[in-house]
């Protein structure tokens, strides 16, 4: 009994019971692994820390996780963030620019770019919030400009870095894990603080049920949506400069390309519905898990680069198919009508 | 209103040639004063500057006037750009389509003003052939197929290959598959274990490779289909514990900068130029051409292989 109140806490402050079906696929995902894929799960301590398929997920999904963080709070406002995988690069270009050609050291260099690519993002926060443009233009307006702003920084080009604090950051080792693993796990720690120990979770919440109603409520709704972006930006700033760190160089033209749209499906298969109101942030995790999980299997298995996306798309089909209220409503109507017939 | 604004825009290169040509008619009695319009498709690589660079640089050194129009990607821009060069009434046109389809119409106003079009880096898909003078590029088969050579002579026709390949469907992932594919054929000892896409971009290739090494440690080589992958798996390789370049091979395309930084460190073997300086070939063809010579209908570009012993040598000319 004890037992069960404490875990239903648990999943209150974690943000409710749906995210059982992600952890529910992404279960079934690493049986298909431990069945077919050789060695999956073998874990050997190597040069002083961990080293196998499970820590390469980690470190690789790590990006998404960082990105679907930020995401996760835009979505629970009912919006969305088109321009993180844009900012990424935006942040990339900043830190490799003061680093090379502006000669300054990675403890500030990193910082700039932080700041630079969270002004950018509170950019689309104000033109959804004050302006009033729909989120889904704002933040494409912030892409499109975004990647253009790194391209211009970097010239076009791939800088190559040398700089040991960033590449500690995008593929170092802390505790035995890749240090991204712990950067992943204090952004989600500073997330669940402003969310669920102070006001800030539930305006947010208010905001994407019902927004007018909220403004009447006195909740801050421009206030609260500019500082969702900022935080997606921020966010996306950390995504950026591990990328950056693990390739050692800033590639502008190509970092974080498509990954919005990683980051936005980690959102909605962990649970938080595009349409706003309550979000799940550590299903948005495990949903990000479950991507790279699958593109690592895909690698894994051999399935031909050309027809990889069908396999994902089924099983992300299969995941949202099982969230689906409507889905969840037929399949119980349909046991029902089976039952009698068995008994019979 | 606006259809009138529209109309007078498109006339006015026609107005403008009205008045040049008194001057041209005058230059054509010396030969070597031509005047070559070129429609580059944007500025979005280093590879695609250098080629810019190369076509400007030969046309100073031949003392060719050129009119640069860079199309910024689109396709569009590109069409109004070989307009243009019609209406002013150039000798000859450079065009390095961006898309292989849509040039028809354009390449048939070309051919009944008589204006011979050089296509460099990029066929187009058209009816007649005779509607371009020739198409200067590099073969991307070939080029599979002198990674795959260089590879068996190496490791004596032995090797377990993974391939890391371009973004699926684009031209050269295609042809340097099935190059390199018919460069091992008479290799039986030469597998490709894996073969997986980086999607062309450094960050892929070591997120794939980081999995394919440990799916298959008994990989011996690596074969990229360009050098941002490649540069990805080696530090994927080293990660786990491999010595890219000595226990790996690894061999890529394209010949940029940063590979010839890597085989001067000795963890990429050899790479195969795909060469953008396609300026003096540009200009040989476009000579020809206006002189009413019939040229073939592709002219290849000669690629060549670099390998790491003469990395060091040829970095400092490395232009991109």
């Amino acid at each position: 009994m004890k037992t069960d109140s404490a875990w239903k806490a648990i999943s209150t402050w974690f943000g409710g019971g749906s995210i059982i079906w992600t952890l529910l696929g992404l279960a079934l995902l690493l049986l298909v692994d431990a069945v077919w894929v050789k060695d999956f799960f073998t874990l050997e301590w190597r040069d002083g820390h961990l080293y196998g398929t499970p820590v390469d997920i980690l470190h690789q999904g790590s990006k998404v996780m960082l990105l679907a963080l930020g995401m996760t709070l835009v979505i629970a406002t009912g919006g969305v963030d088109l321009s993180v995988g844009s900012l990424m690069a935006v942040a990339g270009a900043i830190a490799a620019w003061a680093l090379t050609a502006g000669g300054m050291s990675a403890a500030s260099a990193l910082p700039l770019a932080l700041l630079v690519t969270t002004l950018i993002g509170s950019l689309s926060g104000l033109l959804v919030a004050v302006l009033g443009v729909q989120p889904i233009v704002a933040t494409l307006v912030v892409m499109v400009a975004g990647r253009g702003i790194a391209m211009l920084v970097t010239g076009g080009q791939i800088l190559t870095l040398q700089d040991p604090t960033l590449r500690f950051i995008g593929g170092g080792y802390f505790l035995g894990l890749p240090f991204t693993v712990t950067l992943v796990v204090a952004l989600l720690a500073l997330t669940l603080f402003l969310t669920r120990r102070t006001a800030f979770g539930l305006f947010i919440e208010a905001t994407g049920d019902n927004e007018t109603a909220s403004r009447f409520c006195g909740v801050p709704v421009r206030l609260v949506k500019v500082l969702v972006y900022a935080f997606s930006g921020f966010c996306a700033a950390l995504a950026g400069i591990v990328a950056t760190g693990n390739i050692h160089a800033a590639d502008s033209a190509r970092v974080g390309e498509m990954m919005e749209l990683d980051a936005i499906f980690a959102v909605v298969v962990g649970g938080t519905a595009l349409t706003g109101g309550r979000f799940h942030l550590l299903g948005s995790l495990l949903g990000a898990l479950l991507i790279q999980t699958l593109t690592t299997t895909m690698y894994n298995l051999g399935v031909p680069p050309t027809v990889a996306p069908v396999p994902k798309a089924v099983v992300i089909v299969l995941v949202c198919l099982l969230q689906s209220p409507v889905f969840q409503a037929r399949l119980r109507t349909w046991k029902k009508a089976k039952t009698p017939e068995v008994t019979a | 209103m606006k259809k009138r604004a529209l109309l007078l825009l498109a006339l006015t290169p026609f107005l403008l040639t009205q008045c040049g040509d008194g001057s041209k008619g005058g230059d054509s009695s010396s030969s070597n004063s031509l005047t070559i319009g070129f429609a580059q498709a944007g500025a979005e690589s280093a590879w695609r500057t250098a080629e810019t660079e190369s076509i400007t640089r030969e046309a100073e050194q031949r003392g060719v006037t050129l009119k640069f129009s860079d199309a910024q990607g689109k396709q569009e821009n590109q069409i109004k750009a070989v307009r243009g060069f019609i209406a002013q009434g150039v000798d000859a046109i450079i065009l390095a389509p961006i898309v292989e389809t849509g040039w028809e119409p354009v390449l048939k106003e070309a051919q009944r003003a008589e204006i011979p079009v050089v296509l460099v880096d990029r066929g187009v898909q058209v009816s007649d052939d005779g509607l371009y003078a020739t198409l200067i590029a590099s073969d991307f088969v070939a080029e599979g197929q002198m990674a795959a050579d260089w590879l068996a002579k190496k490791t004596g026709g032995k090797a377990n290959i993974i391939e890391l390949q371009g973004t699926p469907g684009a031209a050269p992932a295609i042809d340097r598959k099935k190059g390199f594919e018919q460069g091992i054929a008479a290799h039986p000892e030469m597998k490709i274990i894996a073969s997986q896409s980086g999607d062309f971009r450094r960050s892929q290739g070591k997120e794939v490779m980081e999995a394919l090494v440990k799916a298959h440690p008994n990989l011996t080589a690596v074969y990229a289909h360009n050098d941002d992958m490649a540069l990805g798996a080696i530090q994927a390789l080293e990660a786990a514990g491999k010595k890219p370049g000595t226990d790996v091979l690894v061999v890529s395309i394209d010949g940029v900068k940063d590979a010839f930084i890597a085989m001067k460190d000795g963890q990429l073997n050899c790479t195969v130029e795909c060469n953008p300086l396609l300026g003096p070939n540009a200009f040989d063809a476009v000579e020809k051409a206006v002189a009413g010579e019939t040229l073939p209908k592709k002219t290849v570009v000669q690629d060549r292989l670099f390998e790491a012993s003469q990395a060091a040598a040829e970095l400092p000319n490395r232009q991109y």
